[in-house]
């Protein structure tokens, strides 16, 4: 079992480039995960991962409940270091360098992140854009910069003349896509999403796909998500996750096409998870 | 069961439902009805005596009618404000580390700790300043009292303070550190804010606790008939002037106790009511 697992994993993720379906095959890396082991205190949540999220495009983790996707994810930008008893083999690289060797506010400020549920700050819409850019200690105009930001989140038409207004007072897509934003405003290179949609309705839904695909130009993503359709329609590549390990990493549009893995094939097929 | 065995038992429980209704109802009345008595009573006995005078004029010699207790309402605040300065600051930041940066036991100690210092008899704590600033500076003074009442705040805004953060939903701690902001950026922009108005709660509700104490001051800022022009000197306070006065012989002085009383119940109200205002006017933070 385990073997057979290391050989799909190798063939999935394309190690030393020999394998046919090497999905990020001439895409420039911007994160490379590389023999990832985690622990919550004695248990083991993921296994021996390695994965490539590629510059520029959206990648998307799918796959049961408690295989290790948000955990994976949340390695990324090392929001998993709030939990005092996790503990981390492997290497993480961004651009290179091994996350671990950076100031952590630095690393947060270049990998950003949306959580599940949407989380304004108790502050006005302009002081959430805000925030990043003040405790960073940004010098340029305030203003042009939350404008700038609310802009490439699709949320300037909505609050341009309530920006003093509470957070509190948008809709659940409209405050989530303000996270974005706020996320946005520090400029990352990376974004990384936990599950943004799962506390929306589906036009929220639909709004927040479209946002993404918008932002890729310019930003790299990696979207955790519970909702299939959700992969398939807003992601260039996605990574099947079970029990902690890495089963098969895909284009998106082979992986929900012509699975290699035939626990991929049950789970995208609605079998089980 | 069936039939008429069954109505009577559905009518015994009836009755016995509406019985038990009844009594909690009128135990909760009888709360109501404890402050609206004591202050009716207060209103009637001493209502007549608060007029200007009694905000604006020293007391007079006994036997002399009129006369006020502006000296005793200042006195007062006086020793409020030097409570608050020595029991918000404390209060505050150690609900701060409590909520945020303590482990399991440091966290169960403290927090057992506040709790029995809030048990602590009034009186005991008055001893403790005496002892400890009285006896040193070799008289009484408002800095005694006020150091008095500062320790009794000192556990309740620490409790409440630690509590108002914890309530703070984590996700806003994973949201400004997702952005880059460290742990105490995070507290000072994000969680504290989010908690300020339970705080500010919590402060208003303790004053108002410490307000009415007299054990503590008894023999810490003691009393005093003049102004008291620093902080130096024994000092007035309107619970120890209702005591004074209410054990001396005199029906003037009775009057004035009533009234006193009176006043510091209203600013003990009124420091309530706002301190629910401040609450209520702003949900913080969804949950």
């Amino acid at each position: 079992m385990n073997a057979a697992v290391g050989a799909m994993r190798k063939m999935a993720v394309g190690a030393a480039g020999e394998s046919k379906s090497d999905p990020v095959a001439g895409m420039q890396p911007r994160i490379e995960v590389r023999k990832l082991n985690f622990f919550y205190g004695a248990r083991q949540a993921l296994f021996d991962v390695s994965l490539t999220v590629p510059i520029n495009r959206v990648t998307a983790l799918i796959g049961p409940s408690g295989c290790g996707k948000s955990t994976l994810l949340r390695t990324l930008n090392r929001m998993n270091e709030t939990v005092k008893v996790s503990r981390l083999e492997g290497e993480i690289l961004l651009d290179g360098e091994d996350i671990h060797d950076q100031d952590v506010t630095r690393l947060r400020r270049r990998v950003g992140m949306v959580f599940q549920r949407p989380n304004p700050f108790p502050k006005s819409i302009f002081d959430n854009i805000a925030y990043g850019l003040r405790i960073n200690g940004y010098k340029g105009d305030l203003a042009e910069a939350v404008e700038k930001s609310l802009r490439r989140a699709a949320l300037w038409e909505e609050v341009k003349d309530s920006l003093q207004k509470s957070a509190y007072a948008l809709s659940g897509g409209q405050q989530q896509r303000l996270c974005i934003a706020r996320a946005l405003a520090v400029d990352p290179e990376v974004l990384l999403l936990d599950e943004p949609c799962s506390a929306l309705d589906p036009i929220s839904t639909a709004k927040i796909e479209e946002l993404l695909f918008s932002l890729k130009d310019n930003c790299t993503m990696a979207i955790v998500t519970h909702n299939m359709q959700q992969a398939a329609r807003s992601s260039d590549l996605t990574a099947f996750m079970l029990e902690g390990r890495l089963i098969e990493f895909q284009s998106t549009e082979q992986l929900f096409t012509t699975p290699t893995d035939p626990r991929t094939e049950a789970y995208i097929t609605g079998r089980f998870g | 069961m069936s039939g008429w065995a069954g109505r009577a038992h559905r009518q015994f429980r009836q009755a016995l439902s509406n019985l038990m209704l009844s009594v909690t109802a009128l135990c909760a009345l009888l709360v109501v009805g404890v402050l609206f008595f004591i202050l009716g009573y207060l209103m009637w006995n001493g209502g007549s005596s608060v007029d200007l005078n009694f905000f604006t004029k020293l007391p007079t010699p006994v036997g002399e009618t009129g006369g006020g207790m502006a000296n005793a309402i200042v006195g007062s605040l006086k020793l409020l404000f030097l409570a608050s300065v020595v029991g918000i600051p404390i209060g505050v930041i150690g609900g701060i580390y409590m909520a945020e940066f303590s482990g399991k036991l440091s966290a169960f100690i403290v927090q057992y700790t506040a709790d029995l210092l809030n048990g602590v008899p009034s009186i005991v704590i008055g001893i403790f300043a005496y002892t400890l600033i009285v006896l040193r500076m070799k008289h009484f003074s408002a800095i005694a009292g006020g150091f008095a009442l500062g320790i009794m705040m000192i556990p309740i805004t620490l409790r409440s303070t630690e509590e108002f953060l914890r309530s703070v939903p984590g996700s806003l701690r994973e949201g400004a550190m997702a952005l880059g902001a460290s742990k105490w950026k995070t507290i000072v922009t994000v969680i504290v804010p989010a908690a300020y108005r339970g705080i500010l709660t919590a402060i208003l509700l303790s004053m108002a606790r410490v307000a009415g104490e007299t054990a503590p001051l008894l023999f810490t800022a003691f009393n005093n008939r003049y102004w008291s022009p620093g902080w130096n000197q024994p000092i007035a306070s309107l619970p120890v002037v209702v005591y004074t006065y209410a054990i001396s012989p005199y029906d003037d002085w009775h009057r004035q106790a009533w009234a006193a009383g009176l006043v510091l119940l209203g600013m003990v109200l009124l420091t309530n009511i706002i301190a629910r205002g401040v609450l209520s006017r702003g949900t913080s933070a969804p949950r």
